[in-house]
């Protein structure tokens, strides 16, 4: 039965008006707000709106994190029929120009004072956004500015109109239809202006109950929404999925309390980026480096347990009697408390997604007993096309295409899609739009892949980013970047890293060492350093990182399609890779382009034969001030491998 | 900051003279205090700046001259009785319990609040814990307000440096005091922190209207947040007024950066 996000609140409201539906810490306590509440406060917010003259099919901005009331702003703007559109709330103010003046949005809803700033800052390049309303007052009251107010206000103003015409609001949710547009994301793209995508209440509903019978999601599942709600992936989990299946949504107190709520919490339905369970697993390893004697004993061995028995419990395969006991004992010393630290207690499911996973991460989280699988799918596709079943999780495939999808792999190796979730279009942009929607109805993913022949789907790389090796000894090798990028990234010594060697006889790669573990490494060498710039230069490090290179060239040699894109020679970047400097998408997805034309001179240098180069980089701060970082950096080769011969 | 109001003299010291003995730690110090602003004590090392706070928090007793708060005179004073007036104040050099969480270090700022005997706070139950959970809100309000909800529960001595220097200031914010006396809020900070903590005093005196007395090295930090600055050097009053007054009083600039003799 087709519906809308609205009509599956007052459906929730109305069948259990007492039932938690989120939750926010604030003052040191989880404060609920119950359907029953949740569904005044969103008629008190859309008559507010319409008062104020939001009409139907126009725009809102909605920037902020998880706040139970921006939640309700989105429900309230598509209650009257018009179209929230998220943006990422830790975005430079430019790039709020362009979204803006796109879809002529001349309202805001915004959460702090922060956000507020940018926006008044805008007023020139957007005159026509004539109202901002914000959540928390802090900092605001003396705030003078035509049009800006805070919700409160908003709220009390819907009060009185929804007192006055009490049936206004249920006639609007009624006359929103399921085709109707729900919300628009604007894509960051790695090249180019942003591109918004188009869904309507179907496409979304669809794929979220699509993913919510797959997993046999309840409205008992508690989740924590902590991600950017302006990303379609925290959208569809932390919105969509709640609406659907009207379980617990809960928001952390603020961004630096993630780690404790999550602990609190303990959710029973779990999706984060690898970068994400990455970041865990290293405070996990710095803490066990710490740790006396007989816990590093005991960590050690129950983890090497796990690692060889933990992944076929979970795959349901049989184990022998001892492996049961001793996994049990692990279960009670350490995979049980460290699951607790986690907050992974009660995890029925969980997903990563947006980036490959690297297989020791993967198996980690498996072999403790958390039931982390992949899923595939893109802003356009409203996430959902393929998922991991329950018992079929592997790290280097991202499952199986699910209810309502097909997929086909187009001649040139590209992944086409087929789903109901797929977007209407990108905004105001027929031509972008025909690009990726054939008439037939398939999108291109842009993705290379192929079905493997369990029908699981694995991906390969962009496929505009594989290239060719030109010249040397592998001339004419295929040379995937990311592939590359994403076997460094699977150390924890190296955050990011950008391949370079498309159109060359060699790959050469910049280097992001992980501060945090590298910085733990090298005060347990007692290697003193002054800051990232400086840790990233010492010799020490560069031979630590150029271990971990020769490791993936080894591995990359065994490949013989991929063993072109083995590394010869590398370079530390002296700062690290970041959104405020376009270097990186909001997503955190190298820009490779971008990058390489940033650093040309460290290019020329690595195909230069150059053993060090001087470089100074403008820098911007979170506070949008810029400065200069600059440095002398060394340049080393590494050994690279011949190709192991097929064979078969 | 247009709401603001300065307002009538809230802290008045007339004629101040300290000795220890023989040495002459301040000698007839008079300044006034108004209420909601923002005062600062600077002057070189030695000069009487931490010697003064003291006589006002009631650490010392000065051994001439008055000081009255709030129209009401007193010549001797206890510091309990200073807390209980409303004047709190952080410390040069951190008097935090170390091994305690910042959650009960804050805590201790209610001290004055709490009513129930050592007996019921120790069996924590019926009146006991009525009056904790109301004390507990308000330290709440503290932890939101100077952003260290992540740190509630780890304990002060683990914290870096700047952090616990927010915590002091959090201590002594929970106490509601009408004024604030900070001894070198920004001592040993870096940049990033001395915005922040500038920040978080600009804002408890808009936000709560607590009249601030500091005493702060950083003179850039000075001239931008205060209202009025007193100058001391060797224990003498040698400059009061506007940041751009005591930046052009000839006396201050010699103390501050010596003269051709």
């Amino acid at each position: 039965m087709q519906t809308t996000f609205p009509r599956l609140m007052l459906e929730h409201a109305a069948a259990r008006p007492g039932a938690a539906a989120l939750r926010e810490k604030s003052f040191g306590i989880w404060q609920t707000l119950t359907w029953g509440a949740l569904a005044t406060l969103v008629r008190e917010l859309a008559c507010g709106l319409a008062q104020a003259g939001l009409a139907r099919g126009q725009h809102i901005v909605i920037v902020g994190g998880n706040r139970p009331r921006l939640y309700a702003a989105m429900l309230a703007a598509q209650s009257l029929g018009a179209i929230p559109v998220p943006l990422y709330q830790d975005a430079a103010t430019t790039e709020f120009v362009f979204p803006i003046n796109n879809a002529e949005i001349s309202f805001a809803i915004v959460e702090d004072q922060e956000q507020v700033d940018k926006l008044l800052e805008l007023r020139e390049a957007c005159p026509q956004l004539a109202r901002i309303w914000f959540d928390d007052p802090r900092g605001l009251r003396n705030y003078n500015e035509a049009g800006l107010a805070s919700l409160d206000a908003l709220l009390e103003s819907g009060r009185t109109c929804n007192d006055q015409q009490p049936d206004f609001f249920d006639a609007e949710v009624r006359k929103t239809q399921p085709g109707d547009v729900a919300a628009m994301f604007f894509t960051s793209g790695t090249t180019g202006n942003p591109k918004g995508v188009v869904h309507t209440h179907n496409t979304l509903i669809d794929r979220a109950q699509a993913g919510a019978r797959f997993d046999k999601l309840t409205n008992a599942e508690e989740v924590l929404a902590y991600l950017p709600p302006a990303w379609v992936g925290q959208n569809i989990f932390s919105y969509a999925q709640w609406l659907a299946c009207g379980y617990v949504v809960n928001c952390p107190e603020s961004a630096s309390t993630v780690s404790i709520d999550l602990n609190e919490i303990g959710p029973t339905y779990y999706f984060a980026p690898p970068r994400i369970f990455e970041g865990m697993l290293t405070t996990v390893m710095i803490r066990m480096e710490d740790a006396g004697v007989i816990k590093k004993w005991l960590f050690q061995h129950f983890m090497a347990l796990a690692r060889r028995v933990g992944p076929q419990l979970m795959d349901g395969k049989a184990v022998s009697g001892t492996d049961r006991l001793g996994y049990a004992l692990g279960k009670l010393f350490i995979y049980g408390p460290l699951r607790n630290t986690l907050g992974f207690s009660r995890v029925r499911v969980a997903y990563t997604a947006g980036e490959a996973i690297g297989p020791d991460l993967f198996t980690f989280y498996r072999s403790i007993g958390v039931n982390l699988k992949q899923l595939y799918g893109s802003t356009e596709t409203a996430v959902f096309v393929c998922l991991q079943p329950d018992h079929e999780a592997r790290a280097d495939t991202v499952g199986v295409p699910i209810d309502g999808v097909e997929i086909k792999v187009s001649e040139s190796g590209e992944i086409l899609v087929k789903s109901p979730g797929l977007l209407r279009e990108y905004y105001k942009n027929p031509a972008a739009t025909a690009e990726v929607l054939t008439a037939e109805g398939w999108y291109h993913t842009g993705d290379a892949g192929f079905l493997d022949a369990g029908g699981h789907l694995k991906i390969i790389d962009r496929a505009k980013d594989v290239g060719r090796i030109v010249g040397g000894a592998f001339d004419g090798a295929m040379f995937a970047p990311k592939y590359v990028e994403n076997k460094l990234k699977f150390f924890a010594f190296i955050k990011e890293a950008v391949a370079i060697g498309d159109k060359r006889a060699s790959v050469c790669a910049f280097i992001n060492i992980d501060f945090e573990a590298v910085g733990n490494w090298a005060e347990k060498r007692n290697l003193p350093y002054a800051g990232y710039t400086d840790l990233a230069q010492k010799p020490e490090v560069y031979e630590l990182i150029r271990e971990c290179v020769e490791k993936v060239n080894a591995d990359l040699a065994l490949d013989a399609m991929l063993a072109g894109s083995q590394i010869s020679r590398f370079l530390i970047l002296h700062k690290e890779l970041d959104a405020d400097d376009g270097e990186l998408t909001r997503t955190r997805k190298v820009r490779r382009g971008f990058v390489a034309e940033r650093y040309q001179v460290l290019v020329d240098a690595l195909y230069g034969g150059k053993t060090e180069q001087f470089i100074e980089t403008q820098v911007k701060f979170e506070d949008g001030r810029s400065g200069i970082v600059s440095a002398t950096l060394q340049i080393v080769d590494t050994k690279t491998f011949a190709a192991v011969k097929k064979a078969a | 900051m247009a709401t603001r109001k300065i307002g009538e003299v809230i802290l008045d010291v007339k004629n101040i003279s300290l000795r220890f003995g023989g040495v002459k730690a301040l000698t007839d110090i008079s300044f006034d205090v108004r209420e909601h602003e923002v005062r600062a004590i600077i002057g070189p090392n030695g000069a009487g700046k931490s010697s003064m706070l003291n006589c006002i928090n009631g650490v010392y007793a000065p051994q001439e001259g008055s000081i009255s708060f709030r129209g009401k005179t007193f010549s001797h004073m206890n510091s309990r009785q200073v807390a209980e007036m409303g004047v709190a104040r952080t410390f040069q050099n951190l008097a935090l319990f170390k091994g305690m969480s910042v959650l009960d270090n804050i805590m201790t700022g209610r001290n004055l609040k709490m009513k129930c005997n050592l007996l019921q706070q120790a069996i924590r139950w019926g009146a006991a814990e009525r009056e904790e959970t109301t004390q507990r809100q308000h330290v709440e309000r503290v932890i939101d307000f100077l952003e260290i909800q992540p740190y509630r529960k780890t304990p002060v001595g683990k914290m870096p440096y700047g952090l616990q220097k927010r915590v002091d200031l959090g201590r002594a914010l929970a106490m509601d005091p009408q004024v604030l006396l900070l001894d070198e809020p920004m001592a040993g900070m870096n940049v990033e922190e001395k915005q922040d903590m500038s920040r978080f005093i600009l804002d408890v005196n808009d936000e709560f209207g607590t009249t601030i007395v500091l005493i702060e090295h950083d003179m850039s930090v000075v001239m931008d947040i205060s209202d009025r600055v007193v100058v001391l050097d060797y224990g003498k009053k040698i400059g009061d007024g506007t940041p751009q007054d005591v930046r052009a009083n000839p006396d201050v600039i010699s103390a501050y950066l010596g003269t051709n003799h």
